[in-house]
């Protein structure tokens, strides 16, 4: 299959055009039509899944054009194991969130060809390996977003939508500063990200320090880290269910993913010496802090956002140890937290859908009401917690295995959350599912079979990562063994180091 | 130490067999979770009972077959291991899905199917009128296999996987009734202090992990352990020796699933759940858990005698504690809690001292008399219309002579008296308690006194004297069905006949449990010898003590010699009220830990409104009344903008809210930024 990654990337966009060329009123069909153009896209990665080599790190699938000539700019795209994995989280997520959608009543064409529109831009940054179509992508995918949450939010939507947009935008000027740098410091002046992974010997270590920090906020603002994450939690309650979704599933892994992709390779002095602590300290800080904030809340989503504040933390503290076994835990567990958060605001959605609100003290005894619904909570919030036999033990262990070779202290406290995250978690399942049955809500039906469909595979997904997690670390090792050891063994260029005394 | 493993000269033996042990249970649970309610509304409870029960004896069989090709090899290769598949291989992390099998895996594999399989039956008769039957079997069956797991994982990351795999059963089947608060609070007290343990386990496997990786090869599976762990010697970690560190680490994941000081508190709670989980989970297999881990890496803790002293400190203090607890509880089933802490800590005691077949030994015939007794109770229970207050029972030997038989033969088990399993598990700890410490075997010494105390009492206090049950209960009180009486006839066998299996050398026995075991967990020289005369005194000592306490109960409780109410107020009541009330450890808990997590939960939630997310809105705020002061300079504004760094992009949020000149602005803006860093860039280079 040539031009997968092209595919994958604009069916969406097909879609989204169809969509807009439907009448108004023809609400069913949208519905369908939205669904049908994500389900192409899920069997191109199922078939990517198959066909991937597992045993390079060099980029596969590439395509290559020229885009703008007269500013070098092209058009490429491919994947190694890092990309690939988070493209099959988009291509997974998206026609489940498609199926969330369901019960949208209102703007029904506006918000499926948004949300097309978004999947485009999630596939294409994934793909992207030119910065500048990089951006454009990345830029491509916050608008819908803005308008997902500001049109079919709740009831502070324009307030969370807007500051979740000044938040991005001020992250994407950072980093374009940073792209900008880093293509005319290149001779010739170059966006190809091959190319600046390659020259990343020639960098010198002040001007690698400089543009690592403006591309690390632009990516802790994703992530979110501490203290760039108040846009998340508001986000979170303001959104429709399937905006969640998406945006705990596979937006806050930009962050991460953007520093593996850029930060690491490109810029690899000076992620040695910001490691320790922009990524390993403020993550096991993200570990605790989320935790603990979790504990505090009332609202059922915002309890899902800052435990995912939480376990982000993990990602960040495992790629900073620069072990095999942290840097490969990292990116396991971005797959982790993306299927499993993505459970939790499915669940969370089922019960607002029927109820209207999600106030943890506002049910209780639904285990008595939806017992199918609740078997299927209980394995998300046990994967959450980290259950051994569920996948995020995988990711967690060797998260903390990693840490532990790289810092004993940091280690134990970000193990500690282990405790935390079983309070927040079974405190918050006993008042809603447990206890006598709340009169009100005596007659909650329980899941139905669209509801099955869309939980289901990801619980399968869960207990699968946990038996077979070479499922997933195949496919990344070797990318991120390369990707570590470029690293670990970058020295200083010797031609740039005079000019390190310029500011 | 005798050096268990020979690894040069160790010939592995493979089967296909084992994965099966714990594969039939999870297949039952399998069943019974995704077809039990169809089940058991078209064949009733008799169905997902039989799939349960079927299920729980099928692996009973393979553990009995498995155990008998274990006998047919060489003593020093009694090891067959079955490595299913793959499971984690990263860097020098290599774990397979692999069981193993040897004759501390058969011991813990025979309690766990055979008395498991009792308790699955008798589960049948005691939840007769239950309409989740189907979720209450294949809850048991998902405990079994995580249990089997636990004991026949073949590396330190599969036993964890059983090891919070029994903390998410045992968390289910606590709360079963989970309509009431109270139950599922003590299911989340559960899991979450268990959790606490389970950090100390891991951090242990971390620390032991990267020692051996240092020490020239990494590995957390058990075989290949003990050849490597000698590189361990020397090596320091903050000031301590690593394999103190690595065992520490490794006893706090014991104390949070064994129920020892200081994470006990878990377990009387845990009493909520039905009375079968109790005795499987709660006092027969799942606590054990910890002592069986110390058995396992006998090895290591070896390693490290100043592990084992705190093990042997903690565990005779969590005996003589739990003991006095015990003494002051009406609660029926909370008395047994009290005592299985209490009976875990004389296990622990031996794991302390190194006598580490004697700590197992005790388990397997703990295991016999807990589980009669906890399924004694369980059918006083049933009779009583779920009445658990002794106070309101009495005289029960009468209207169920067959419980009170079974749960007299128990007591006297636990109580030590001679020939029973219990006088022979206990003996063999007291005895290496005091070859390592007078003080130590004073302590037992001790509980072994106030647990016949404590035990009678509850026997009199239920089965004697008038039954103090209103007219309703007493009109309903009947025997159990055969279901729940003949396990308790087979368990009572077990207690009187079990300790025949390791009668030592002193009464004329060969101790053949220790020598089985002995190719696992070896066994410690003590220095120096004593006389076979000290060994008399000291069993005639402790049988004494035992007749004491029982003719202290009986005095009591049943003569009336001395009122318990008087006894109650010596010492100004006080001496009670600490007993009654568990030493306040759980208002101390509360007070500190709970109320410290909870306050910095709420303080930090705090912070991050109002600090966190006020910096962000007041910065929001200030540059919108800002640039609504300069609105008339517009293009000043902007140009001024250019010296602000990302905070003004706030500023420039509420001008494209408040004023429709947004693309313009934005344009403008953004060109600046690119322009200052094509400059940035440029004077670079």
């Amino acid at each position: 299959m040539d031009h997968i990654l092209t595919y994958m990337t604009f069916i969406p966009l097909a879609g989204m055009a169809v969509i807009l060329c439907m009448p108004r009123g023809a609400t069913k069909a949208i519905r369908l039509t939205a669904l049908g153009f994500t389900i192409p896209p899920l069997l191109m990665a199922v078939w990517l899944f198959a066909n991937f080599d597992r045993t390079t790190e060099a980029m596969q699938f590439m395509e290559r054009a020229q885009w703008i000539p007269s500013f070098n700019i092209q058009y490429i795209m491919g994947v190694d194991g890092l990309s690939v994995t988070m493209i099959l989280l988009t291509a997974l997520l998206c026609p489940i969130c498609i199926l969330a959608s369901w019960n949208i009543e209102k703007g029904v064409k506006g918000y499926f060809a948004l949300f097309l529109l978004l999947d485009a831009g999630m596939t294409g940054v994934f793909c992207a390996l030119d910065f500048f179509l990089f951006y454009i992508f990345w830029e491509v995918m916050l608008l819908p977003m803005y308008f997902l949450i500001g049109i079919w939010g709740g009831e502070r939507r324009e307030y969370a939508a807007i500051k979740f947009f000044l938040y991005t935008l001020a992250g994407s000027v950072l980093m374009m500063i940073a792209m900008l740098a880093l293509y005319f410091y290149n001779e010739p002046h170059t966006f190809d990200m091959l190319v600046l992974m390659d020259n990343a010997g020639t960098y010198s270590r002040t001007f690698q320090t400089w543009t690592w920090l403006a591309l690390f906020i632009g990516f802790a603002i994703k992530i979110p880290a501490f203290p760039f994450h108040t846009w998340l939690p508001d986000a979170h309650v303001e959104a429709p269910t399937a905006i969640s979704v998406i945006l705990a599933g596979v937006l806050l892994k930009m962050g991460t993913y953007g520093i593996l992709r850029f930060c690491y390779p490109m810029l690899p002095l000076a992620t040695q010496d910001m490691a320790f602590w922009a990524l390993a300290a403020l993550g096991t800080w993200n570990i605790v802090y989320g935790a603990l904030c979790a504990m505090a809340q009332t609202d059922m989503k915002k309890l899902v956002a800052y435990s995912s504040i939480s376990h982000m933390g993990y990602v960040m503290l495992g790629m900073a140890t620069m072990t095999v076994q942290g840097i490969n835990g990292a990116v396991l567990q971005m797959f982790n937290h993306g299927t499993i958060t993505a459970m939790l605001f499915l669940l969370v959605g089922v019960v607002y859908d029927r109820a209207h609100h999600r106030r943890i003290d506002g049910f209780g005894g639904l285990a008595s009401v939806m017992p199918v619904y609740t078997g299927i909570m209980v394995i998300a919030f046990f994967a959450a917690m980290g259950l051994p036999g569920l996948s995020a033990f995988i990711s967690e262990v060797l998260v903390l295995l990693g840490a532990w070779q790289y810092s004993p202290a940091l280690a134990i406290v970000a193990a500690s959350a282990v405790v935390l995250t079983a309070g927040y978690m079974l405190w918050m399942l006993q008042r809603v599912w447990l206890g006598p049955v709340n009169e009100e809500y005596a007659s909650m039906p329980d899941v139905n079979a669209r509801e099955i469909v869309m939980l289901a595979p990801l619980a399968v997904i869960v207990i699968v990562l946990g038996v077979y997690p070479h499922a997933v670390l195949d496919l990344i090792n070797t990318s991120l063994t390369a990707i570590n050891n470029t690293v670990l063994s970058a020295v200083p260029p010797l031609a740039s180091l005079p000019l390190d005394v310029l500011p | 130490m005798v050096d268990p493993h020979h690894a040069a000269e160790v010939a592995v033996h493979s089967s296909q067999l084992l994965r099966w042990i714990p594969f039939i249970p999870l297949l039952g649970a399998a069943v019974n979770f995704l077809l039990g309610t169809r089940i058991q509304s078209r064949a009733g409870r008799g169905g997902v009972a039989a799939v349960a029960i079927g299920s729980s004896l099928a692996s009973f069989v393979l553990v009995v077959i498995s155990f008998f090709s274990l006998l047919a090899f060489d003593e020093h290769s009694r090891l067959v291991i079955d490595t299913v598949a793959p499971w984690i291989h990263i860097g020098s992390l290599n774990v397979d899905i692999g069981f193993q099998f040897d004759p501390l895996s058969a011991v813990m594999t025979l309690v766990i199917t055979g008395i498991g399989s009792l308790i699955h039956i008798y589960s049948y008769g005691y939840m007769d009128d239950e309409p989740a039957a189907w979720r209450f079997f294949a809850l048991l069956n998902l405990f079994m296999f995580a249990m089997l797991t636990l004991v026949l994982g073949d590396s330190l990351l599969l036993m964890f996987v059983g090891w919070e795999g029994v903390g998410l059963c045992s968390w289910a089947l606590i709360g079963f009734w989970h309509q009431d608060h109270v139950n599922t609070t003590a299911g989340n007290k559960a899991f979450i202090v268990n959790r606490i343990g389970d950090f100390g386990f891991v951090l242990g496997v971390f620390l032991l992990f990267w020692s051996l990786d240092s020490a020239g090869q990494a590995t957390v599976v058990f075989r290949e352990l003990p050849a490597l762990v000698g590189g361990l010697d020397g090596m320091l970690l903050w000031g301590v020796p690593v394999v103190t560190l690595i065992t520490l680490f490794l006893f706090v994941g014991a104390t949070g699933k064994s129920a020892q000081i200081p994470l006990f508190v878990w377990l009387p709670d845990a009493m909520a759940g039905p009375t079968p989980v109790s005795a499987l989970i709660h006092a027969a297999t799942m606590v054990t858990a910890g002592v069986y881990m110390i058995g396992r890496l006998s090895f290591l803790f070896a390693m490290a005698p100043a592990t084992l002293e705190v093990v042997a400190i903690i565990a005779a203090a969590t005996a003589f504690f739990a003991a006095t607890i015990g003494i002051a509880q009406n609660d029926i089933k909370k008395v047994l809690a009290y005592s299985t802490v209490s009976q875990l800590g004389y296990m622990f005691i031996a794991m302390g001292v190194g006598a580490w077949a004697a700590g197992i030994f005790h388990l397997v015939t703990h295991a016999f008399f807990k589980a009669c007794l906890f399924l004694g109770s369980g059918s006083v229970i049933h009779a009583m219309h779920h009445e658990q207050d002794m106070r309101r029972m009495g005289g029960l030997r009468h209207y169920m002579p067959r419980t009170f038989w079974t749960f007299l033969i128990a007591t006297v088990a636990i109580a030590g008296v001679p020939g029973t399993a219990g006088f022979f598990s206990k003996d063999e700890i007291l005895w290496n308690a005091y070859l390592h410490s007078p003080a130590l075997w004073f302590m037992g010494f001790l509980s072994a006194g106030i647990t016949a105390f404590y035990m009678f009492r509850l026997v009199f206090m239920t089965f004697y004297g008038e039954c103090r049950a209103d007219e309703h209960t007493r009109e309903h009180l009947h025997e159990s069905s055969g279901w729940m009486t003949w396990p308790l006839v087979i368990l009572a066998v077990g207690s009187l006949f079990a300790g025949f299996l390791g009668v030592p050398a002193a009464l004329g026995g060969s101790n053949a449990f220790a020598h089985f075991l002995e190719p696992v967990v070896g066994h410690m020289e003590h220095s120096g010898h004593h006389s076979l005369a000290l060994e008399y005194g000291l069993m005639a000592a402790s049988v004494g003590i035992a007749g004491l306490g029982i003719l202290l109960a009986w005095l009591i409780y049943v003569k009336k010699v001395f009122s318990a109410e008087s006894l109650a107020r010596i010492g100004g009541g006080w001496p009670h009220r600490v007993f009654l009330n568990k030493y306040y450890v759980d208002e101390l808990y509360g007070a500190t830990v709970l109320r410290g997590t909870m306050g910095l939960s709420t303080l930090f939630a705090w912070f991050d409104r109002t600090v966190v997310d006020g910096v962000v809105n007041g910065s929001a705020y200030v540059t919108r009344i800002g640039a609504t002061l300069s609105g008339v300079f517009d293009f000043r504004v902007v140009d001024g903008l250019v010296n602000l760094t990302a905070d003004a992009i706030h500023a420039f949020g509420g001008v494209v809210r408040r004023v429709q000149t947004g693309s313009l602005n934005t344009y403008l803006y953004v060109i600046v930024v690119v322009v200052a860093a094509v400059l940035f860039a440029g004077t670079w280079k």
